[in-house]
Protein backbone atom coordinates (compact mmCIF):
# COMPACT_ATOMS: atom_id res chain seq x y z
CA UNK A 1 0.00 0.00 0.00
CA UNK A 2 1.14 3.35 -0.88
CA UNK A 3 1.37 5.73 1.69
CA UNK A 4 1.58 8.50 -1.01
CA UNK A 5 0.55 7.94 -3.99
CA UNK A 6 0.56 10.50 -6.87
CA UNK A 7 -0.67 9.84 -10.44
CA UNK A 8 -1.00 11.84 -13.78
CA UNK A 9 -0.18 14.87 -12.06
CA UNK A 10 0.69 17.96 -14.17
CA UNK A 11 1.13 21.34 -13.04
CA UNK A 12 1.60 24.04 -15.32
CA UNK A 13 2.92 27.95 -15.01
CA UNK A 14 -0.29 29.97 -13.89
CA UNK A 15 -1.36 31.71 -17.18
CA UNK A 16 -0.15 29.71 -19.81
CA UNK A 17 -0.12 26.01 -21.15
CA UNK A 18 3.38 25.38 -20.40
CA UNK A 19 3.58 22.36 -18.14
CA UNK A 20 6.65 22.01 -15.66
CA UNK A 21 5.30 18.72 -14.58
CA UNK A 22 4.04 16.59 -17.07
CA UNK A 23 1.57 13.46 -15.56
CA UNK A 24 4.08 12.52 -13.13
CA UNK A 25 3.00 9.51 -11.53
CA UNK A 26 4.71 8.24 -8.03
CA UNK A 27 4.23 6.08 -4.92
CA UNK A 28 6.44 6.19 -1.99
CA UNK A 29 5.28 2.76 0.96
CA UNK A 30 5.21 3.77 4.07
CA UNK A 31 8.40 3.50 5.82
CA UNK A 32 9.82 3.41 2.09
CA UNK A 33 12.92 5.69 1.63
CA UNK A 34 12.39 7.12 -2.51
CA UNK A 35 14.63 9.20 -4.04
CA UNK A 36 13.73 11.89 -6.64
CA UNK A 37 16.69 12.54 -9.22
CA UNK A 38 16.93 14.86 -11.74
CA UNK A 39 19.42 18.17 -13.56
CA UNK A 40 19.14 21.31 -11.97
CA UNK A 41 14.85 22.60 -13.24
CA UNK A 42 13.57 18.72 -13.85
CA UNK A 43 11.01 19.75 -11.67
CA UNK A 44 11.72 17.69 -7.92
CA UNK A 45 11.12 20.43 -5.47
CA UNK A 46 7.85 20.91 -7.79
CA UNK A 47 6.66 17.24 -6.70
CA UNK A 48 7.77 18.28 -3.08
CA UNK A 49 5.98 21.13 -3.13
CA UNK A 50 2.74 20.09 -4.34
CA UNK A 51 2.65 16.72 -2.18
CA UNK A 52 3.30 19.56 0.73
CA UNK A 53 0.43 22.57 -0.55
CA UNK A 54 3.11 24.61 -0.76
CA UNK A 55 3.51 25.71 -5.05
CA UNK A 56 4.60 28.79 -5.85
CA UNK A 57 2.03 31.31 -7.04
CA UNK A 58 2.99 31.14 -10.41
CA UNK A 59 2.51 27.32 -10.69
CA UNK A 60 -1.06 25.78 -10.67
CA UNK A 61 -1.85 21.98 -10.33
CA UNK A 62 -4.23 21.15 -13.48
CA UNK A 63 -4.62 17.45 -13.55
CA UNK A 64 -4.36 14.50 -11.64
CA UNK A 65 -4.40 13.38 -7.72
CA UNK A 66 -2.04 13.37 -4.81
CA UNK A 67 -3.38 10.97 -2.16
CA UNK A 68 -2.36 10.86 1.27
CA UNK A 69 -2.85 8.25 3.56
CA UNK A 70 -6.07 7.20 1.32
CA UNK A 71 -7.11 10.95 0.91
CA UNK A 72 -6.93 12.67 -2.40
CA UNK A 73 -5.45 16.15 -0.75
CA UNK A 74 -6.35 18.08 -4.38
CA UNK A 75 -10.43 17.59 -3.50
CA UNK A 76 -10.16 18.97 0.01
CA UNK A 77 -11.15 22.15 0.70
CA UNK A 78 -7.93 24.32 1.43
CA UNK A 79 -7.98 24.52 5.73
CA UNK A 80 -9.01 21.10 5.88
CA UNK A 81 -6.23 19.94 3.48
CA UNK A 82 -3.55 21.92 5.37
CA UNK A 83 -4.34 20.68 8.47
CA UNK A 84 -4.31 17.00 7.31
CA UNK A 85 -0.93 17.87 5.55
CA UNK A 86 0.56 19.51 8.38
CA UNK A 87 -0.28 16.56 10.63
CA UNK A 88 1.09 13.77 8.37
CA UNK A 89 3.40 15.19 6.24
CA UNK A 90 6.98 17.89 7.00
CA UNK A 91 9.56 18.80 5.20
CA UNK A 92 13.62 19.24 5.99
CA UNK A 93 13.93 22.35 3.57
CA UNK A 94 17.51 22.69 1.36
CA UNK A 95 19.27 25.59 3.12
CA UNK A 96 19.40 25.89 6.61
CA UNK A 97 20.22 29.53 6.53
CA UNK A 98 16.89 30.89 4.80
CA UNK A 99 14.96 28.33 6.33
CA UNK A 100 15.08 29.18 9.78
CA UNK A 101 14.20 32.96 10.94
CA UNK A 102 17.07 35.11 11.78
CA UNK A 103 15.42 36.86 14.65
CA UNK A 104 13.51 33.79 16.66
CA UNK A 105 15.18 31.82 18.60
CA UNK A 106 15.40 28.17 18.28
CA UNK A 107 12.08 27.03 20.42
CA UNK A 108 9.35 28.41 19.14
CA UNK A 109 10.59 27.98 15.58
CA UNK A 110 9.94 23.98 16.70
CA UNK A 111 7.47 24.03 18.77
CA UNK A 112 5.02 26.83 16.80
CA UNK A 113 3.78 23.60 14.27
CA UNK A 114 3.51 21.39 17.07
CA UNK A 115 1.07 24.41 18.97
CA UNK A 116 -0.81 25.35 16.12
CA UNK A 117 -1.68 21.72 14.34
CA UNK A 118 -1.39 19.25 16.79
CA UNK A 119 -2.54 21.84 19.40
CA UNK A 120 -0.47 21.24 22.50
CA UNK A 121 0.20 23.38 24.89
CA UNK A 122 3.40 25.19 25.30
CA UNK A 123 4.78 22.86 28.27
CA UNK A 124 4.55 19.42 26.35
CA UNK A 125 5.73 21.20 23.40
CA UNK A 126 8.43 22.35 24.72
CA UNK A 127 9.68 19.46 26.61
CA UNK A 128 9.02 17.67 22.96
CA UNK A 129 11.53 19.87 21.74
CA UNK A 130 14.27 19.48 23.85
CA UNK A 131 13.48 15.45 23.38
CA UNK A 132 13.83 15.35 19.36
CA UNK A 133 16.92 18.06 19.75
CA UNK A 134 18.32 15.13 21.81
CA UNK A 135 17.50 12.71 19.10
CA UNK A 136 19.33 14.16 16.68
CA UNK A 137 22.47 14.14 18.77
CA UNK A 138 22.67 17.85 19.66
CA UNK A 139 24.33 17.76 23.37
CA UNK A 140 22.83 20.71 25.09
CA UNK A 141 19.05 20.78 23.89
CA UNK A 142 18.29 23.77 26.18
CA UNK A 143 21.02 25.87 25.63
CA UNK A 144 20.23 25.80 21.52
CA UNK A 145 16.49 26.07 22.59
CA UNK A 146 17.37 29.25 23.42
CA UNK A 147 20.12 30.15 20.85
CA UNK A 148 19.07 32.31 17.94
CA UNK A 149 20.07 30.51 14.56
CA UNK A 150 23.26 32.59 13.84
CA UNK A 151 24.86 31.11 17.10
CA UNK A 152 24.54 27.67 15.62
CA UNK A 153 26.87 26.40 12.89
CA UNK A 154 25.48 25.10 9.17
CA UNK A 155 26.00 21.39 10.46
CA UNK A 156 23.99 22.14 13.57
CA UNK A 157 21.27 24.52 11.77
CA UNK A 158 20.33 21.56 9.75
CA UNK A 159 20.11 19.28 12.54
CA UNK A 160 17.73 21.73 14.22
CA UNK A 161 15.79 21.38 10.85
CA UNK A 162 15.54 17.72 11.10
CA UNK A 163 14.75 17.53 14.51
CA UNK A 164 11.50 20.17 13.47
CA UNK A 165 10.42 17.57 10.76
CA UNK A 166 10.24 14.60 12.97
CA UNK A 167 9.23 16.47 16.10
CA UNK A 168 5.23 16.11 15.24
CA UNK A 169 5.31 11.87 14.47
CA UNK A 170 4.88 13.18 10.82
CA UNK A 171 4.51 9.78 8.36
CA UNK A 172 5.95 10.91 5.58
CA UNK A 173 8.77 13.64 5.41
CA UNK A 174 9.92 14.75 2.07
CA UNK A 175 13.60 16.07 2.04
CA UNK A 176 15.07 18.64 -0.48
CA UNK A 177 18.26 18.63 -1.11
CA UNK A 178 19.47 18.64 2.45
CA UNK A 179 22.92 18.41 2.77
CA UNK A 180 24.08 20.52 -0.78
CA UNK A 181 25.26 23.51 1.42
CA UNK A 182 27.25 21.11 3.94
CA UNK A 183 30.73 19.73 3.04
CA UNK A 184 30.81 16.54 2.56
CA UNK A 185 31.89 15.41 5.79
CA UNK A 186 29.20 16.86 7.55
CA UNK A 187 26.81 15.73 4.97
CA UNK A 188 28.16 12.28 5.82
CA UNK A 189 26.91 12.80 9.42
CA UNK A 190 23.63 14.54 8.17
CA UNK A 191 22.65 11.89 6.26
CA UNK A 192 23.23 9.14 8.40
CA UNK A 193 21.31 11.10 11.03
CA UNK A 194 18.30 11.67 8.14
CA UNK A 195 18.38 7.70 7.43
CA UNK A 196 18.53 7.22 11.70
CA UNK A 197 15.36 9.00 12.74
CA UNK A 198 13.74 7.40 9.08
CA UNK A 199 14.64 3.91 10.37
CA UNK A 200 13.65 4.35 14.06
CA UNK A 201 10.49 6.75 13.54
CA UNK A 202 9.21 4.38 10.51
CA UNK A 203 8.51 7.60 8.13
CA UNK A 204 8.40 7.34 4.72
CA UNK A 205 10.84 9.56 2.89
CA UNK A 206 10.68 11.27 -0.36
CA UNK A 207 14.28 12.45 -0.58
CA UNK A 208 14.81 14.94 -3.09
CA UNK A 209 18.66 15.24 -4.47
CA UNK A 210 20.69 15.51 -8.12
CA UNK A 211 23.62 13.40 -6.22
CA UNK A 212 23.72 9.83 -7.34
CA UNK A 213 25.94 8.60 -5.39
CA UNK A 214 23.47 9.81 -2.45
CA UNK A 215 21.04 8.23 -3.23
CA UNK A 216 22.71 4.60 -4.17
CA UNK A 217 23.46 4.91 -0.37
CA UNK A 218 20.21 5.39 1.32
CA UNK A 219 17.21 5.02 -0.78
CA UNK A 220 15.33 1.82 -2.00
CA UNK A 221 13.74 3.26 -4.93
CA UNK A 222 14.53 6.22 -7.29
CA UNK A 223 12.50 8.43 -9.52
CA UNK A 224 14.34 10.06 -12.46
CA UNK A 225 12.73 13.30 -14.13
CA UNK A 226 13.67 15.17 -16.75
CA UNK A 227 11.60 18.31 -17.54
CA UNK A 228 9.23 17.55 -15.28
CA UNK A 229 8.46 13.93 -17.22
CA UNK A 230 9.73 10.41 -15.22
CA UNK A 231 12.53 9.04 -17.33
CA UNK A 232 12.51 5.81 -15.06
CA UNK A 233 11.64 4.29 -11.94
CA UNK A 234 13.25 2.07 -10.55
CA UNK A 235 14.57 -0.56 -7.02
CA UNK A 236 17.84 1.26 -6.37
CA UNK A 237 20.10 -2.06 -7.04
CA UNK A 238 18.42 -2.94 -10.62
CA UNK A 239 18.71 0.74 -11.49
CA UNK A 240 22.47 1.04 -10.71
CA UNK A 241 23.24 -2.58 -11.95
CA UNK A 242 21.80 -1.65 -15.19
CA UNK A 243 19.78 1.63 -16.07
CA UNK A 244 17.19 1.23 -18.60
CA UNK A 245 16.56 5.07 -19.89
CA UNK A 246 19.33 5.85 -21.92
CA UNK A 247 19.03 9.39 -19.70
CA UNK A 248 19.72 7.54 -16.40
CA UNK A 249 22.47 5.89 -18.15
CA UNK A 250 23.97 9.01 -19.06
CA UNK A 251 23.04 10.65 -16.07
CA UNK A 252 24.73 7.85 -14.03
CA UNK A 253 27.96 7.91 -16.24
CA UNK A 254 28.02 11.72 -15.58
CA UNK A 255 28.58 11.17 -11.90
CA UNK A 256 31.73 11.36 -10.32
CA UNK A 257 33.57 8.10 -9.04
CA UNK A 258 36.95 8.99 -6.98
CA UNK A 259 37.82 5.53 -6.60
CA UNK A 260 37.80 5.00 -10.37
CA UNK A 261 41.02 6.15 -11.88
CA UNK A 262 39.81 6.44 -15.71
CA UNK A 263 37.17 8.44 -14.16
CA UNK A 264 36.78 11.17 -17.08
CA UNK A 265 34.45 13.81 -17.92
CA UNK A 266 31.45 12.52 -19.26
CA UNK A 267 28.44 15.38 -19.30
CA UNK A 268 25.08 13.74 -20.67
CA UNK A 269 25.71 13.58 -24.47
CA UNK A 270 23.75 15.89 -26.73
CA UNK A 271 22.04 13.00 -28.62
CA UNK A 272 20.32 11.70 -25.15
CA UNK A 273 19.27 15.44 -24.22
CA UNK A 274 17.61 15.52 -27.71
CA UNK A 275 15.85 12.02 -27.11
CA UNK A 276 14.70 13.29 -23.72
CA UNK A 277 13.29 16.18 -25.09
CA UNK A 278 11.34 14.54 -27.46
CA UNK A 279 10.03 12.21 -25.15
CA UNK A 280 9.07 15.52 -23.13
CA UNK A 281 7.20 17.05 -26.68
CA UNK A 282 5.30 13.48 -27.46
CA UNK A 283 4.08 13.86 -23.89
CA UNK A 284 3.05 17.10 -24.34
CA UNK A 285 1.33 16.44 -27.84
CA UNK A 286 -0.34 13.60 -26.31
CA UNK A 287 -1.73 16.36 -23.48
CA UNK A 288 -2.96 19.27 -25.85
CA UNK A 289 -4.97 16.91 -28.21
CA UNK B 1 59.42 23.79 -15.83
CA UNK B 2 59.28 27.15 -14.03
CA UNK B 3 56.86 28.04 -11.18
CA UNK B 4 54.32 30.94 -11.48
CA UNK B 5 53.80 31.00 -7.64
CA UNK B 6 56.19 29.92 -4.88
CA UNK B 7 54.41 30.25 -1.75
CA UNK B 8 56.62 30.61 1.46
CA UNK B 9 55.11 29.93 5.05
CA UNK B 10 52.48 32.18 4.30
CA UNK B 11 50.73 33.51 7.45
CA UNK B 12 47.41 34.97 6.97
CA UNK B 13 45.59 36.17 10.43
CA UNK B 14 42.36 38.20 10.91
CA UNK B 15 40.41 39.95 14.17
CA UNK B 16 38.34 38.07 15.32
CA UNK B 17 35.32 40.23 15.37
CA UNK B 18 32.99 37.76 17.39
CA UNK B 19 34.95 38.01 20.60
CA UNK B 20 35.68 41.89 20.47
CA UNK B 21 35.47 42.90 23.97
CA UNK B 22 33.57 46.22 24.50
CA UNK B 23 36.71 48.29 24.66
CA UNK B 24 39.91 47.55 23.42
CA UNK B 25 41.10 45.68 19.56
CA UNK B 26 39.28 42.65 18.82
CA UNK B 27 42.16 39.01 19.65
CA UNK B 28 43.40 37.69 15.87
CA UNK B 29 42.58 34.30 14.81
CA UNK B 30 44.95 32.77 12.21
CA UNK B 31 43.20 31.51 9.90
CA UNK B 32 46.31 30.31 7.42
CA UNK B 33 49.26 28.91 9.69
CA UNK B 34 52.45 28.96 7.61
CA UNK B 35 51.54 27.00 4.00
CA UNK B 36 54.16 26.33 1.65
CA UNK B 37 54.00 25.38 -1.73
CA UNK B 38 54.47 26.03 -5.40
CA UNK B 39 53.01 26.11 -8.75
CA UNK B 40 54.45 25.17 -11.70
CA UNK B 41 53.48 27.23 -14.85
CA UNK B 42 50.64 25.03 -16.97
CA UNK B 43 49.68 23.54 -13.49
CA UNK B 44 46.18 22.29 -12.50
CA UNK B 45 45.98 23.07 -8.44
CA UNK B 46 43.30 20.92 -6.70
CA UNK B 47 42.84 22.68 -3.14
CA UNK B 48 40.42 20.59 -0.71
CA UNK B 49 39.73 20.49 2.74
CA UNK B 50 35.92 20.92 5.18
CA UNK B 51 34.63 24.28 5.76
CA UNK B 52 36.53 26.86 7.14
CA UNK B 53 39.81 24.98 6.63
CA UNK B 54 41.09 28.29 5.09
CA UNK B 55 40.07 27.68 1.05
CA UNK B 56 39.03 30.61 0.22
CA UNK B 57 41.28 32.80 2.58
CA UNK B 58 43.89 31.17 1.00
CA UNK B 59 42.77 31.88 -2.51
CA UNK B 60 42.10 35.42 -1.74
CA UNK B 61 45.75 35.67 -0.59
CA UNK B 62 47.44 34.09 -3.59
CA UNK B 63 44.80 36.96 -6.00
CA UNK B 64 46.26 39.35 -2.99
CA UNK B 65 42.60 40.44 -2.20
CA UNK B 66 43.82 39.91 1.18
CA UNK B 67 47.01 40.70 2.29
CA UNK B 68 49.08 38.52 4.14
CA UNK B 69 50.33 38.70 7.48
CA UNK B 70 53.50 36.61 7.43
CA UNK B 71 55.32 34.98 4.59
CA UNK B 72 56.07 35.53 1.39
CA UNK B 73 53.97 34.85 -2.64
CA UNK B 74 55.78 35.26 -5.34
CA UNK B 75 54.19 35.87 -9.06
CA UNK B 76 56.17 34.96 -11.47
CA UNK B 77 59.27 36.72 -9.73
CA UNK B 78 57.25 39.46 -8.37
CA UNK B 79 57.14 39.64 -4.67
CA UNK B 80 53.12 40.37 -4.31
CA UNK B 81 52.95 40.14 -0.54
CA UNK B 82 52.84 43.50 0.40
CA UNK B 83 52.57 45.20 -2.82
CA UNK B 84 50.54 48.36 -2.51
CA UNK B 85 47.55 48.89 -4.48
CA UNK B 86 48.68 50.83 -7.48
CA UNK B 87 51.68 48.63 -7.67
CA UNK B 88 49.72 45.72 -8.12
CA UNK B 89 46.78 46.90 -11.03
CA UNK B 90 49.37 46.67 -13.89
CA UNK B 91 49.41 42.68 -12.30
CA UNK B 92 45.32 42.57 -11.48
CA UNK B 93 44.71 41.08 -15.24
CA UNK B 94 47.17 38.13 -15.13
CA UNK B 95 45.51 36.23 -12.36
CA UNK B 96 41.91 36.23 -12.04
CA UNK B 97 39.08 34.66 -10.01
CA UNK B 98 35.94 33.16 -10.86
CA UNK B 99 33.39 32.54 -7.39
CA UNK B 100 31.30 30.35 -6.11
CA UNK B 101 28.14 32.41 -6.37
CA UNK B 102 27.83 33.19 -10.27
CA UNK B 103 24.85 34.74 -9.85
CA UNK B 104 25.59 37.66 -7.03
CA UNK B 105 29.03 38.51 -8.93
CA UNK B 106 26.95 39.25 -12.34
CA UNK B 107 25.18 42.22 -12.42
CA UNK B 108 21.78 41.27 -12.65
CA UNK B 109 20.95 44.58 -15.27
CA UNK B 110 23.71 44.57 -17.48
CA UNK B 111 23.85 42.22 -21.18
CA UNK B 112 26.19 38.95 -21.13
CA UNK B 113 28.06 41.07 -23.83
CA UNK B 114 28.48 43.67 -21.27
CA UNK B 115 29.22 41.72 -18.40
CA UNK B 116 31.87 39.47 -20.09
CA UNK B 117 33.51 43.17 -21.70
CA UNK B 118 33.85 45.33 -18.74
CA UNK B 119 36.65 44.19 -17.40
CA UNK B 120 38.16 45.01 -20.77
CA UNK B 121 37.37 48.30 -20.86
CA UNK B 122 38.95 48.59 -17.48
CA UNK B 123 42.07 47.17 -18.61
CA UNK B 124 41.84 49.52 -22.06
CA UNK B 125 41.70 46.46 -24.61
CA UNK B 126 40.77 47.63 -27.72
CA UNK B 127 37.35 46.41 -29.03
CA UNK B 128 36.18 45.01 -25.72
CA UNK B 129 32.70 43.96 -27.47
CA UNK B 130 34.11 41.18 -30.06
CA UNK B 131 36.67 40.14 -26.99
CA UNK B 132 33.70 39.38 -24.99
CA UNK B 133 31.79 37.61 -27.89
CA UNK B 134 35.11 35.99 -28.28
CA UNK B 135 35.40 34.27 -24.73
CA UNK B 136 31.90 33.46 -24.91
CA UNK B 137 32.68 30.85 -28.02
CA UNK B 138 35.84 29.71 -25.90
CA UNK B 139 33.19 28.69 -23.49
CA UNK B 140 31.00 26.63 -25.86
CA UNK B 141 27.79 28.93 -25.84
CA UNK B 142 26.93 30.99 -28.89
CA UNK B 143 27.63 34.50 -29.54
CA UNK B 144 23.69 35.47 -29.17
CA UNK B 145 23.53 34.38 -25.72
CA UNK B 146 25.19 38.30 -25.53
CA UNK B 147 22.17 39.73 -25.92
CA UNK B 148 20.47 37.36 -22.77
CA UNK B 149 20.47 38.63 -19.27
CA UNK B 150 22.12 36.69 -16.00
CA UNK B 151 18.01 35.76 -14.86
CA UNK B 152 17.85 34.12 -18.18
CA UNK B 153 20.62 31.63 -17.75
CA UNK B 154 20.53 28.03 -15.60
CA UNK B 155 23.07 27.62 -12.90
CA UNK B 156 25.14 26.05 -15.17
CA UNK B 157 25.19 28.72 -18.28
CA UNK B 158 26.03 31.11 -15.31
CA UNK B 159 29.10 29.61 -14.11
CA UNK B 160 30.46 30.08 -17.77
CA UNK B 161 29.73 33.35 -17.77
CA UNK B 162 31.93 33.69 -14.55
CA UNK B 163 34.76 31.53 -16.58
CA UNK B 164 34.69 33.62 -19.94
CA UNK B 165 34.48 36.91 -17.84
CA UNK B 166 37.70 35.56 -16.36
CA UNK B 167 39.58 33.99 -19.50
CA UNK B 168 38.44 37.02 -21.49
CA UNK B 169 41.44 39.10 -20.28
CA UNK B 170 43.44 35.94 -21.25
CA UNK B 171 45.54 35.40 -17.91
CA UNK B 172 47.89 33.58 -16.85
CA UNK B 173 46.41 32.41 -13.78
CA UNK B 174 42.91 31.47 -12.94
CA UNK B 175 41.45 30.52 -9.33
CA UNK B 176 38.14 28.92 -9.10
CA UNK B 177 36.66 29.08 -5.96
CA UNK B 178 33.81 25.85 -5.70
CA UNK B 179 32.49 27.01 -8.62
CA UNK B 180 30.47 23.33 -9.60
CA UNK B 181 29.27 22.71 -5.65
CA UNK B 182 25.98 23.84 -6.60
CA UNK B 183 25.85 22.26 -10.24
CA UNK B 184 24.14 19.00 -11.01
CA UNK B 185 26.72 16.39 -12.02
CA UNK B 186 25.99 16.61 -16.03
CA UNK B 187 26.57 20.89 -15.77
CA UNK B 188 28.96 20.13 -13.79
CA UNK B 189 31.13 18.20 -16.07
CA UNK B 190 30.44 20.58 -18.83
CA UNK B 191 31.93 22.89 -16.85
CA UNK B 192 34.88 21.13 -15.94
CA UNK B 193 35.53 19.64 -19.58
CA UNK B 194 35.52 23.75 -21.09
CA UNK B 195 38.36 24.48 -18.33
CA UNK B 196 40.68 21.36 -19.30
CA UNK B 197 40.10 22.50 -22.88
CA UNK B 198 40.98 26.44 -21.61
CA UNK B 199 44.09 24.81 -19.26
CA UNK B 200 45.70 23.44 -22.48
CA UNK B 201 44.25 25.92 -25.52
CA UNK B 202 45.44 29.00 -23.35
CA UNK B 203 48.21 27.67 -21.51
CA UNK B 204 46.83 28.50 -18.37
CA UNK B 205 47.53 27.95 -15.03
CA UNK B 206 44.36 26.92 -12.40
CA UNK B 207 43.88 26.43 -8.86
CA UNK B 208 40.59 24.55 -8.24
CA UNK B 209 38.73 25.09 -5.04
CA UNK B 210 36.42 22.15 -3.95
CA UNK B 211 35.36 20.62 -0.76
CA UNK B 212 34.82 17.21 -3.21
CA UNK B 213 37.65 15.23 -3.91
CA UNK B 214 35.52 13.27 -6.83
CA UNK B 215 35.65 16.29 -8.67
CA UNK B 216 39.41 16.91 -8.01
CA UNK B 217 40.32 13.73 -9.36
CA UNK B 218 38.56 14.47 -13.16
CA UNK B 219 40.50 17.75 -13.31
CA UNK B 220 43.95 18.23 -11.05
CA UNK B 221 47.46 17.51 -11.34
CA UNK B 222 48.00 17.91 -7.92
CA UNK B 223 46.38 18.46 -5.30
CA UNK B 224 46.94 20.50 -1.51
CA UNK B 225 44.85 19.24 1.63
CA UNK B 226 43.63 21.96 3.75
CA UNK B 227 42.98 21.10 7.34
CA UNK B 228 42.49 23.68 10.33
CA UNK B 229 44.66 26.20 8.65
CA UNK B 230 47.46 23.57 7.59
CA UNK B 231 48.57 21.95 4.75
CA UNK B 232 48.13 18.43 5.38
CA UNK B 233 49.23 16.53 2.31
CA UNK B 234 50.47 18.06 -1.07
CA UNK B 235 50.68 15.34 -3.40
CA UNK B 236 50.69 13.97 -6.89
CA UNK B 237 46.67 13.09 -8.00
CA UNK B 238 47.42 9.68 -8.63
CA UNK B 239 49.51 9.59 -5.70
CA UNK B 240 46.69 10.99 -3.60
CA UNK B 241 44.04 8.23 -4.62
CA UNK B 242 46.42 5.36 -4.61
CA UNK B 243 47.75 6.14 -1.39
CA UNK B 244 46.36 8.71 0.65
CA UNK B 245 49.03 9.89 3.84
CA UNK B 246 47.08 11.91 5.80
CA UNK B 247 44.24 10.39 8.40
CA UNK B 248 42.24 13.69 7.39
CA UNK B 249 42.65 13.31 3.83
CA UNK B 250 41.45 9.21 4.15
CA UNK B 251 38.33 10.43 5.92
CA UNK B 252 37.35 13.50 3.52
CA UNK B 253 37.59 10.66 1.02
CA UNK B 254 35.19 8.26 3.08
CA UNK B 255 32.81 10.63 3.33
CA UNK B 256 31.81 10.78 -0.66
CA UNK B 257 29.05 8.42 -1.49
CA UNK B 258 30.07 6.25 -4.38
CA UNK B 259 27.45 5.94 -6.87
CA UNK B 260 27.41 1.89 -5.53
CA UNK B 261 24.67 0.39 -3.60
CA UNK B 262 26.89 -1.94 -2.97
CA UNK B 263 29.79 -0.12 -1.11
CA UNK B 264 28.88 0.09 2.43
CA UNK B 265 29.03 3.42 3.78
CA UNK B 266 27.31 3.60 7.08
CA UNK B 267 25.43 0.90 8.78
CA UNK B 268 21.77 1.21 9.37
CA UNK B 269 20.64 2.01 12.59
CA UNK B 270 18.50 -0.55 14.25
N1 LIG C 1 8.46 30.18 -8.58
C1 LIG C 1 8.49 29.70 -9.82
N2 LIG C 1 7.74 30.25 -10.79
C2 LIG C 1 7.76 29.79 -12.05
N3 LIG C 1 8.50 28.76 -12.45
C3 LIG C 1 9.28 28.16 -11.55
C4 LIG C 1 9.32 28.59 -10.19
N4 LIG C 1 10.19 27.81 -9.52
C5 LIG C 1 10.67 26.93 -10.42
N5 LIG C 1 10.12 27.14 -11.64
C6 LIG C 1 10.39 26.37 -12.86
O1 LIG C 1 9.84 25.07 -12.69
C7 LIG C 1 10.69 24.07 -13.22
C8 LIG C 1 11.00 23.04 -12.17
O2 LIG C 1 11.68 23.69 -11.09
P1 LIG C 1 12.13 22.95 -9.78
O3 LIG C 1 12.49 24.01 -8.80
O4 LIG C 1 11.12 21.95 -9.38
O5 LIG C 1 13.46 22.22 -10.29
P2 LIG C 1 14.42 21.25 -9.48
O6 LIG C 1 14.41 19.94 -10.19
O7 LIG C 1 14.07 21.27 -8.05
O8 LIG C 1 15.83 21.93 -9.75
P3 LIG C 1 17.05 22.28 -8.76
O9 LIG C 1 17.91 21.05 -8.75
O10 LIG C 1 17.74 23.42 -9.45
O11 LIG C 1 16.50 22.63 -7.42
C9 LIG C 1 11.92 24.80 -13.75
O12 LIG C 1 11.79 24.96 -15.13
C10 LIG C 1 11.87 26.14 -13.06
O13 LIG C 1 12.44 27.14 -13.88
N1 LIG D 1 36.61 38.12 7.66
C1 LIG D 1 36.78 37.14 8.56
N2 LIG D 1 36.84 37.41 9.89
C2 LIG D 1 37.01 36.43 10.79
N3 LIG D 1 37.13 35.14 10.49
C3 LIG D 1 37.08 34.80 9.19
C4 LIG D 1 36.90 35.76 8.16
N4 LIG D 1 36.89 35.13 6.98
C5 LIG D 1 37.04 33.82 7.26
N5 LIG D 1 37.16 33.63 8.60
C6 LIG D 1 37.37 32.33 9.26
O1 LIG D 1 38.50 31.74 8.69
C7 LIG D 1 38.34 30.34 8.55
C8 LIG D 1 38.61 29.94 7.12
O2 LIG D 1 37.62 30.49 6.28
P1 LIG D 1 37.56 30.23 4.71
O3 LIG D 1 36.42 31.01 4.19
O4 LIG D 1 38.90 30.46 4.12
O5 LIG D 1 37.24 28.68 4.68
P2 LIG D 1 36.89 27.74 3.45
O6 LIG D 1 37.84 26.60 3.54
O7 LIG D 1 36.84 28.52 2.20
O8 LIG D 1 35.44 27.23 3.86
P3 LIG D 1 34.12 26.94 2.96
O9 LIG D 1 34.30 25.56 2.42
O10 LIG D 1 33.02 26.98 3.99
O11 LIG D 1 34.03 28.00 1.92
C9 LIG D 1 36.94 30.03 9.03
O12 LIG D 1 37.01 29.54 10.34
C10 LIG D 1 36.24 31.35 8.99
O13 LIG D 1 35.24 31.42 9.98
MG1 LIG E 1 15.02 22.04 -6.34
MG1 LIG F 1 35.27 28.99 0.82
Amino acid sequence: MSYLRIRDLSVVLRGTRHRLLRDVSLDVSATEVMGLVGESGAGKSMIGKAVLGILPRSARIVSGSIELDGVDLLTLPPRKRRTLVGRKAALIPQDPLTALNPARRIEPQITDRLVDILGWDRARARTRAAEILHDVHIPQPDRVLRAYPHELSGGMRQRVLIASAFAAEPRLIVADEPTTALDVTVQKQILKLIFEMQARHETALLFVTHDLGVVSKICQRLTVLYGGLVMEEAEVGAFFDAPQHPYSRALLAATPRHTDPDADLTPVPDAVIAEARRAVAEADLRWHT
Amino acid sequence: MSDLYRVEDLRLSLPDMTRKPLFGAAPRIEILKGMSFTIPKGQVLGIVGGSGSGKSTLGRALVRLLEPTGGRVTFDGTDLTHLPEPALRPLRHRFQMIFQDPMSSLNPRMSVARIIAAPLSLHGRPNPREGALEALERVGLPRSFGARFPHELSGGQRQRIGIARAIALRPDFILADEIVSGLDVSSQAQVLSILRNLVREMNLTLAFISHDLSVIRRLCDRVLVLHQGEIVEDAACEALFAAPQAAYTRELLEAIPEPDPKKPWFERAS
